[in-house]
């Protein structure tokens, strides 16, 4: 190994699938020989020219990629400090960046064989993109939400239906993501040997944060090129938000070995991390064993998992991707939270200013921009990735604004 | 001395032409005091060993009848400590009846790996059954646990082929438990054939007895698995009872106990060959 790879923050997990002491293969031994199998396909999918060539083929053609890296002018304006660049991937078809990764996994589970696919969904973004692939794979798609998740998020629910797949609300627990990914876990327990579990951050068992993060990593890649067009050079520093972090890693994956761009993760703080009513793991948990990985957890003393807060279904995850729990570790991005009040007025400022209805996920990476970037020079850059758009969080939003008079 | 007890166990069985029976219970449910009245009455009801489930909030191998004696066992208050304890009492009645504790990872890993193996090698445990610990994790409980002379009891699944089955064998210990069905706890349940076929399959790569468990129900399903294997366990039928025995107020009724032993009286008609 020459120097410079040995001393590269962009080659992890081990072989052992670990992210320093995060990661790994916690999972029933029922699953393993199907985890070994979708590693090994993904090992051969990498170096396949024809995979390389179907992926790109559908990133150009269907999702409409590359997505635009858009200065936002009245809001650099609004904040007086340094430019703020938007990677649009709210643009993407089905409107998040979730379908970067289902194109990639639903690929490869056609290229297994497969043609039952599975799939755990919190704001619903993720199960919208993993019913399109379905449908245009013509494979069967059973999608797992939390029955609360149900209610809060009913268009992106209608759309599922709409594209065909089965929606099974979860009512265990508190019927929110964590408890749809128990669902779904159970449902791949039982149909191990027919079905493909596409899961929709980069957390779970190895292969699957790595996988994640290198489907999502078109993202980094394309905003480093398309910035370097328009400006000449790197980021002075890159934001994303966080629930699992996959959209965050795609963004940041690509800037890891870059030392001067500093990078930051936004949690979600919910009512405030102050009160316990939060998504915040890193910020707000220790490390512990869920899903299939070591990671940072809402956890209480005996390990017993503690339900995730955030106004943000997208969000609102008591885990985190385990290559971020490492991030953390040795320092190399730094994790910040937004609380729902201040993701509720960046919401409303961003699609006043800017034209754009940001999701209440990536509404919290812009309340955490609006506390630093006033602070730094006028020629220094920012990029941040506008992962979804808010189309689906208007029931949940506008009665609020509403309320507190700021419609 | 925990592996003594193991062997000795299914041992005695088999010179009397019989299958073992394992009965599970989770600790603490749906109480302390309920739980604990339950696990130290199986042995006389019939039980030849006994695996005591260490309630987790998120258990991903488990049905709904599992799921919801755990959330029952957890609000009623259990701890680790508790359940270290729960085993304690076991051992001082029953000094030779195999005490099995089954769970998930994560209370075990903030408790202290080696904190835990001491505690439970103190209170009599003879070994461990980790639902979301593969034999690719054995750095994490399985060396130490192995290495303290606790036995560490893999899950062989039907998905488990013959590539796969030295490296779940390798670093097992106590007896193999074969999972009969690609499912979660508490559902469908294997055909005669496909466990006699499993259990030939198993000991052609491993000398350690091999236990059947997951849909068994009635004493005709233990006679049914237990033609072929050494030993089988029931886990949700007897936790059912617990369900089905509880107030609009949560609290058992005083005879959930004995109904559950009487249950396992039932299944153990089913155990001879």
């Amino acid at each position: 190994m020459n120097e410079q790879l040995a001393n590269s923050l962009r080659n992890q997990p081990d072989e052992h699938g670990k992210f320093g002491i995060h990661g790994g293969r916690f999972v029933a031994e029922t699953l393993m020989p199907l985890i070994l199998q979708v590693e090994a396909a993904w090992k051969e999918s990498k170096t396949d020219p024809e995979f390389a060539a179907e992926m790109e083929y559908y990133r150009k053609h269907y999702i409409g990629r590359p997505s635009p890296l858009f200065f936002a002018k009245r809001l650099t304006e609004y904040f007086g400090g340094a430019k703020l660049y938007m990677k649009r991937d709210e643009l993407n078809h089905t409107g998040a960046h979730k379908i970067n990764n289902v194109l990639g996994q639903a690929l490869l589970a056609k290229r297994m064989g497969k043609t039952k696919i599975i799939a755990e969904t919190g704001a619903g973004q993720h199960g919208v993109a993993s019913a399109t692939a379905c449908a245009l794979f013509g494979m069967e798609c059973e999608v797992f939400m939390g029955a609360e998740d149900v209610e809060r998020q009913k268009p992106n629910v209608d759309r599922m239906r709409l594209l065909g797949a089965k929606v099974h609300p979860v009512t265990s627990g508190t019927g929110t993501l964590k408890d749809a990914m128990n669902e779904a876990l159970r449902y791949w327990v039982t149909n191990a040997e027919t079905h493909f579990y596409i899961i929709g951050t980069a957390a779970g068992p190895h292969p699957y944060p790595a996988m994640v993060r290198d489907f999502q990593s078109v993202i980094g890649v394309e905003a480093k090129a398309q910035l370097h067009e328009a400006e000449g050079r790197l980021p002075d520093a890159i934001v994303a938000c966080i629930g699992g972090g996959s959209n965050a890693l795609g963004l940041f994956h690509p800037f890891l070995d870059d030392k001067d761009v500093a990078i930051y993760g936004v949690e979600a703080a919910g009512h405030g991390i102050e009160t316990g009513e939060h998504a915040a793991s890193l910020n707000g948990g220790r490390p512990g064993i869920l899903h299939g990985n070591r990671t940072y957890l809402l956890q209480d003393d005996e390990g017993q998992i503690k339900d995730a807060y955030s106004i943000s279904a997208g969000l609102d995850y008591p885990g985190i991707g385990p290559e971020h729990s490492w991030l953390h570790e040795i320092g190399r991005v730094n994790y910040v939270s937004a609380t729902d009040q201040e993701a509720l007025e960046y919401f409303a400022l961003c699609s006043r200013l800017e034209g754009i209805i940001p999701a209440l996920e990536p509404a919290h990476a812009i309340a955490f921009i609006a506390t630093m970037i006033g602070d730094m020079d006028k020629d220094q850059i920012v990029v941040m990735n506008m992962c979804g758009r808010g189309d689906k969080d208007l029931g949940a939003v506008l009665p609020i604004l509403e309320k507190q008079g700021k419609l | 001395m925990a592996l003594d007890r193991i062997e000795t166990c299914f041992a005695t069985c088999k010179a009397e032409q019989r299958a073992a029976l394992g009965i599970f219970v989770s600790a603490g449910d749906p109480d302390l005091a309920t739980s604990t009245e339950l696990l130290l009455g199986l042995p006389e009801a019939g039980a030849d060993f006994v695996e005591l489930g260490m309630p987790f909030s998120d258990p991903m191998a488990d049905g709904p009848v599992i799921q919801a004696a755990s959330l029952r066992a957890i609000k009623a208050g259990i701890t680790l400590d508790k359940v270290l304890n729960m085993a304690s009492q076991f051992r001082a009645k029953h000094p030779h009846v195999p005490l099995i504790l089954m769970g998930y990872f994560n209370p075990i890993y903030i408790y202290g790996v080696d904190r835990f193996l001491d505690a439970a090698t103190d209170a009599g445990v003879d070994g461990l059954i980790m639902v979301d610990l593969p034999p690719e994790e054995d750095t994490e409980l399985c060396v130490s646990a192995t290495n303290k002379g606790m036995a560490f009891i893999r899950l062989i699944t039907p998905t488990t082929d013959d590539k796969r089955m030295p490296v779940v064998v390798k670093n097992a210990s106590g007896f193999v438990y074969y999972v009969s069905i690609t499912g979660i706890t508490g559902s469908g349940r294997a055909s005669a054939d496909s466990i006699a076929n499993a259990m030939t399959h198993i000991r052609g790569f491993t000398d350690l007895p091999a236990v059947v468990g997951f849909g068994i129900k009635h004493p005709d399903h233990v006679r049914e698995a237990g033609q072929h294997a050494d030993g089988v366990v029931v886990g949700s039928a007897v936790v059912s009872i617990i369900a089905d025995n509880l107030g609009d107020d949560g609290t058992p009724a005083s005879d959930t106990a004995e109904k559950a032993f009487a249950l396992v009286r039932d299944l153990k008609t089913g155990t001879s060959r």
